[in-house]
């Protein structure tokens, strides 16, 4: 039994294992936990002192408690104490326990620096290196304020141990990934550069991934390390199999450092430097070769060794992506590996050529290969090589092969396997849309889609194929005719029904003239699918059945029958009931004059981003669509929808163009926006005698911020109001989505005239490329003009897509009397409008709040009372916020914590609040903590004005 | 870098769990199903390679032991795939024929050999002879056998 154990063998340890490897059941091993853990603590608490030895034992049973899934409240302080022990074997395991099971309580972690911090300086490397393991694994930020001024120290000391200096290393690494504000490599950089030149290879190859991630981060300063990687590589690669002793592995030299020297090169553009490039080039060459040689060994781990470094020598010349030879070469090798009877290897050439394809020196080559991956796709054995597979064709697929890979992809998605059918689905949908120069294929090839796995056909695919039907009047007749014929089937997916109803409701009658398509018979075929549809697809058909009373007088008398039926009329859906009501009374009072007008065909829709394409980006990951991807589709997009791209928007051009009939605009011929910065100095002396405390209406246009507060925590009101005008609001968020809706009010008994608006959204301004859109604010021009007393309104639709500070602006400029007003107003968009509220106990509440313990991550402020303290009126602002309010959490009944879960497109951010009144005093305390710390900032500052 | 490193047995018993990244022990638990239950789904000799999340895993069956390495998504598989097999040697270095009931009673040595191996999920040492050279330095530092037998088992 205990014989399994090695060198210092703890018995009770031991024996305590074969305990628990032997219990039956679930039930006997939790007993036989609990009997330990109860004998563990007494002996703990007993009043003998207890040996370093049997200290070490409790402390390892313990760990090997918690490791095998169980809770465990104590023992930290005993492991702490074996920390200080002068024997290596309790230290050691004393460091385990610190490491695996960490805990932020401060005591403890003031006595484990201490340890640390003696263990550091005792000049025995063998300490001083669990040490540094130990800062490694818990890598928490006290660790890093206590230990990142040393660390660089004891790294380029010229009397460091070479086994020191490793942990060294990537003990600073982990400490600058968690703190990098903390870790100031200054006056280091150029030492640790030249850890790249150190003769033990065991130094180089943990520095470099220290070097790695600082050249990330601080390109500039650390670019000297490109000739010392290029040299230090190349005389890697020109050693033979054996010089490099036990750094070499299975006859590789130095597989390891090889492949992150290459991962460090992928950090910077190609060498300026003439001799230093063509050494590059030269060992990437040498690499490449060596691929053809044949093997020095049979093992799998050679081939796998020498490989790695092909893989990432081709990814250096991808990252490159500026020597056609190599990339071609690059491409002929992966192209050898798809056929490799490795599987391992045909996985990883069609990832790699995935992204060889977005390369304009390699696609050609790529796509050589088509029959190979097609190849793939059908007959791999193993899902996730056909994914890449599918990824590949998706990738290398452009205007020459996309009919055949569309049909290869759907041939394989009758077999595909469930998981990938969604994804499937999308990127044959923007395939078909994207290289459609035949609209009948288009539509062919949804169809199919949906015939073939309706169930995975997204709204926004079904969506899709109706926007471009009705933007492109060439497909129209053809797509009806599709339809109807498919339709047929005896049994069609629910979303091919949907798609049936509205194409037939608004171009039916491009096929009606066939008997065998006639009205009726349209009429007829989508109303026996009525009864086996959900909701949304009945109302969709009912609004089809009222577009066929109007597109064929003839069906009326049949399709009011349907419509009058109790299962209609009386439907115990509102919504239903409330179209079969009001659809059987148009169609009954309504001349046909009217009636053409109100169910005439659909305008073109705007064009967009393909929102399947979004779909797919947010489904993989904006990096996953590669960017040259995306330009296409932008470019060819407007080919496909180019109707109906360009029709709206130069009408909205032309009007808005129109609705200005300012004087100055036609003398300078300049668009609308011109005369609107000129006119000021005219406009504003009138407007200061006539409203002078209308400060906001003044044409510099200051922006109004006490509105904005007001709004917090409400979503409804009077956003603003001056003698002129009146703006109200309305607005609904769901999840990372919300609504407003603007009403702007005419106070006066003149029109405004050249009424505009427009919105901006922080980060859209400035013009920097790479500066992130944090919302995504859309809407549709106003009506330019607002006649007296009248009020329009404008519906504005928001996405959050990360985290935000500032609130988008509102401008405003109308004429009024012959003055220009300009106003700008901020819109009370603020990050907490898409909270959903989380109701948590108090155990959660306060293991969440721990956790989330790192000083940025909490934003605190104590401030006077502004408002009334009166309970009542704090819960209904703490509710309006957004969170949820958590009773009986907080020990003091005066205090309200709430929790709730802030939801951006990209991310969800938890926050925790905390606010602890003192009556006496009219303060408040309020403490918040996220997941984020630009959420907790944003959130504390504008909570502290609220109360 | 890596992220984790798991070792279950074919029956989804969890043998070492090494966690490079701070992580909740809820965020754990979820992570090791979902590992055991892909991993311990997979057909023979289907590739090594799998994407989860926004990272690569990368597992190997040894005996009755799984083995599961999770790298970022940059990092390069094949390479990832010998990390394993390097600490496998290692492990069979110093066990001698390592069989999965000495990485049970000797789990803490199991995670020892490891640190001296990677730190912080980058590698720390290549070099067989260099980390075994560190373990047995520290062996010497132990007391010997005799010492423990005499002491009271519980």
């Amino acid at each position: 039994m205990p014989a399994v154990s090695k060198g210092d063998g703890m018995r009770g340890l031991a024996v305590f294992i074969s305990d628990i490897r032997n219990c039956k059941s679930k039930e006997a091993e939790i007993k036989r936990i609990n009997k330990e853990l109860a004998n563990i603590r007494s002996k703990f608490k007993g009043d003998k002192a207890l040996d370093g030895y049997s200290k070490k034992k409790y402390v390892c049973k313990l760990l090997f408690i918690f490791l095998l899934g169980h809770d465990i409240d104590f023992g930290h302080m005993e492991a702490v104490n074996l920390l200080s022990s002068n024997k290596y074997t309790e230290k050691q395991i004393g460091y385990l326990f610190i490491s695996v099971l960490v805990n932020s309580n401060s005591e403890l972690i003031r006595l484990i620096n201490n340890a640390i911090k003696n263990d550091l300086s005792s000049r025995n490397p063998t300490f001083m290196c669990l040490a540094l393991h130990c800062i490694a694994n818990v890598g928490s930020r006290e660790m890093a304020e206590a230990f990142a001024s040393e660390i660089p120290r004891i790294l380029v000391a010229g009397d460091t141990m070479d086994s020191v200096k490793q942990s060294a290393a990537l003990c600073l690494l982990r400490l600058y990934k968690t703190s990098p504000d903390l870790v100031l490599m200054g006056e280091w950089t150029s030492r640790v550069v030249h850890l790249l030149n150190d003769q033990h290879m065991g130094v180089v190859t943990a520095a470099i991934s220290l070097i790695t991630c600082l050249s990330q981060k601080n390109p500039d300063e650390f670019k000297t390390c490109v000739s010392l990687a290029v040299s230090r590589l190349s005389r890697i690669v020109s050693s033979a199999s054996t010089d490099l002793q036990d750094y070499t592995y299975y006859f590789v030299p130095a597989p390891w450092l090889s492949c992150k020297l290459l991962r460090l090169l992928q950090c910077y553009p190609p060498p300026e430097d003439g001799a230093v490039k063509g050494r590059l080039v030269e060992c990437l060459e040498t690499i490449l070769n060596k691929a053809q040689e044949p093997p020095k060994s049979k093992k799998v781990q050679h081939s796998n060794a020498k490989n790695a470094i092909l893989f990432e020598a081709i990814s250096l010349i991808i990252h490159y992506d500026s020597e056609p030879n190599l990339l071609v070469r690059a491409c002929n090798q992966l192209g050898q590996f798809l056929q490799h009877r490795e599987t391992n290897l045909r996985y990883l050439a069609l990832e790699s050529m995935c992204t060889l394809a977005s390369s304009e020196f390699s696609h050609e080559a790529v796509k050589t290969h088509i029959e190979t991956v097609i190849n793939a796709l059908k007959t791999e054995r193993d899902v996730s090589v056909r994914q890449r597979a599918a990824d590949l064709l998706y990738a290398m697929c452009d205007r020459s092969n996309a009919k055949q890979i569309v049909a290869e992809m759907l041939s394989y998605l009758e077999t595909a396997d469930y998981s990938i059918r969604e994804e499937m689905v999308l990127k044959v949908a923007i395939l078909a849309e994207k290289y459609a120069v035949d609209y009948s294929w288009y539509v062919d090839t949804i169809l199919n889609l949906i015939r073939i796995a309706g169930d995975y056909v997204s709204e926004e695919v079904w969506y899709r194929v109706i926007q471009i039907v009705i933007n492109r009047d060439d497909v129209q007749g053809y797509a009806a005719k599709t339809v109807f014929e498919a339709l047929q089937a005896p049994a069609c997916h629910e979303n091919m029904v949907k798609v049936g109803g509205y194409i037939l409701g608004e171009f039916g009658n491009l096929i009606a003239g066939d008997p065998r398509s006639s009205p009726l018979v349209q009429f007829n075929l989508l109303h026996s699918k009525f009864h086996l549809c959900s909701v949304p697809t009945r109302a969709l058909l009912l609004s089809a059945y009222i577009k066929f009373i109007n597109l064929f007088p003839e069906t009326k008398a049949t399709i009011q029958e349907v419509l009058r039926c109790d299962s209609q009329i009386r439907n115990s859906d509102v919504e239903l009931q409330q179209r079969a009501v009001e659809y059987l009374k148009l169609s009954s009072i309504a001349s046909t004059d009217v009636l053409a007008t109100v169910l005439e065909e659909m305008p073109p829709f705007p064009e967009r981003e393909s929102s399947i394409l979004a779909k797919l980006k947010k489904k993989k990951g904006p990096g996953a669509v590669s960017v040259p991807d995306l330009e296409d589709g932008k470019r060819e997009g407007g080919e496909l929808n180019g109707g109906g791209e360009r029709g709206p928007d130069s009408a909205a051009m032309s009007a808005s163009n129109a609705s200005t009939p300012s004087p100055s605009a036609d003398l300078l011929g300049m668009r609308s926006a011109a005369p609107m910065s000129a006119a000021p100095t005219s406009a504003g002396s009138l407007l200061v005698d006539v409203f002078s405390e209308a400060g906001p209406a003044a044409p510099s246009a200051a922006v109004n911020d006490d509105g904005f507060l007001r709004f917090v925590c409400k979503n409804n009101g009077v956003l603003f109001e001056n003698q002129l005008l009146q703006i109200g609001i309305k607005s609904e968020y769901r999840q990372n989505l919300g609504r407003m809706y603007l009403f702007y009010g005419n106070k006066t008994s003149v029109q405004f005239a050249s009424f505009t608006t427009t919105v901006s959204c922080p980060g859209e301004l400035q013009s920097h490329i790479l500066s992130i859109l944090r919302l995504n604010v859309q809407t549709k021009p106003v009506e330019p003009v607002v006649e007296g007393g009248a009020q329009i309104q404008q519906v504005l639709n928001i996405e959050c897509l990360t985290d935000f500070s500032e609130a988008p602006l509102l401008n405003i400029k109308f004429r009024y009397g012959g003055a220009l007003q300009n106003l700008s107003l901020k819109l009370p968009v603020t990050i907490n409008k898409f909270f959903q509220p989380t109701e948590m106990t108090s155990h959660d509440f306060f293991q969440r709040w721990k956790q989330l313990s790192q000083p940025q991550q909490e934003a605190q402020k104590i401030f006077k009372a502004n408002h009334s303290m009166d309970t009542e009126v704090l819960k209904a602002k703490l509710l309006g916020l957004g969170t949820a309010l958590l009773d009986d959490v907080d020990p003091n009944p005066e205090n309200y914590v709430c929790a709730g879960v802030i939801q951006t497109k990209g991310q969800q951010v938890g926050c925790l609040l905390r606010l602890e009144p003192n009556g006496q005093a009219q303060m408040y305390r309020l403490t918040l903590r996220c997941s984020k710390d630009s959420v907790s900032l944003r959130l504390c500052e504008l909570l502290a004005q609220q109360f | 870098m890596m992220r984790f490193l798991l070792l279950f047995s074919r029956q989804g018993k969890l043998r070492l769990q090494k966690w490079f990244t701070p992580m909740s022990e809820r965020e754990k638990k979820k992570i090791i199903r979902d590992m055991t239950t892909m991993v311990l789904a997979r057909q023979p000799r289907s590739c090594n390679f799998l994407h989860w999340k926004d990272l690569k895993v990368i597992y190997k069956r040894y005996a009755s032991l799984y083995f599961c390495l999770a790298i970022e998504n940059q990092e390069n598989e094949l390479i990832a795939l010998e990390v394993i097999h390097r600490y496998v040697e290692l492990l069979d270095k110093y066990f001698g024929n390592v069989c999965e009931l000495d990485i049970i009673f000797n789990f803490e040595k199991a995670y020892f050999i490891l640190d001296e191996f990677l730190i912080g999920g980058e590698i720390q040492e290549t070099s067989k002879q260099m980390v075994n050279r560190s373990i047995e330095a520290s062996d010497m530092l132990q007391e010997t056998m005799e010492e423990y037998m005499s002491k009271p088992a519980f």
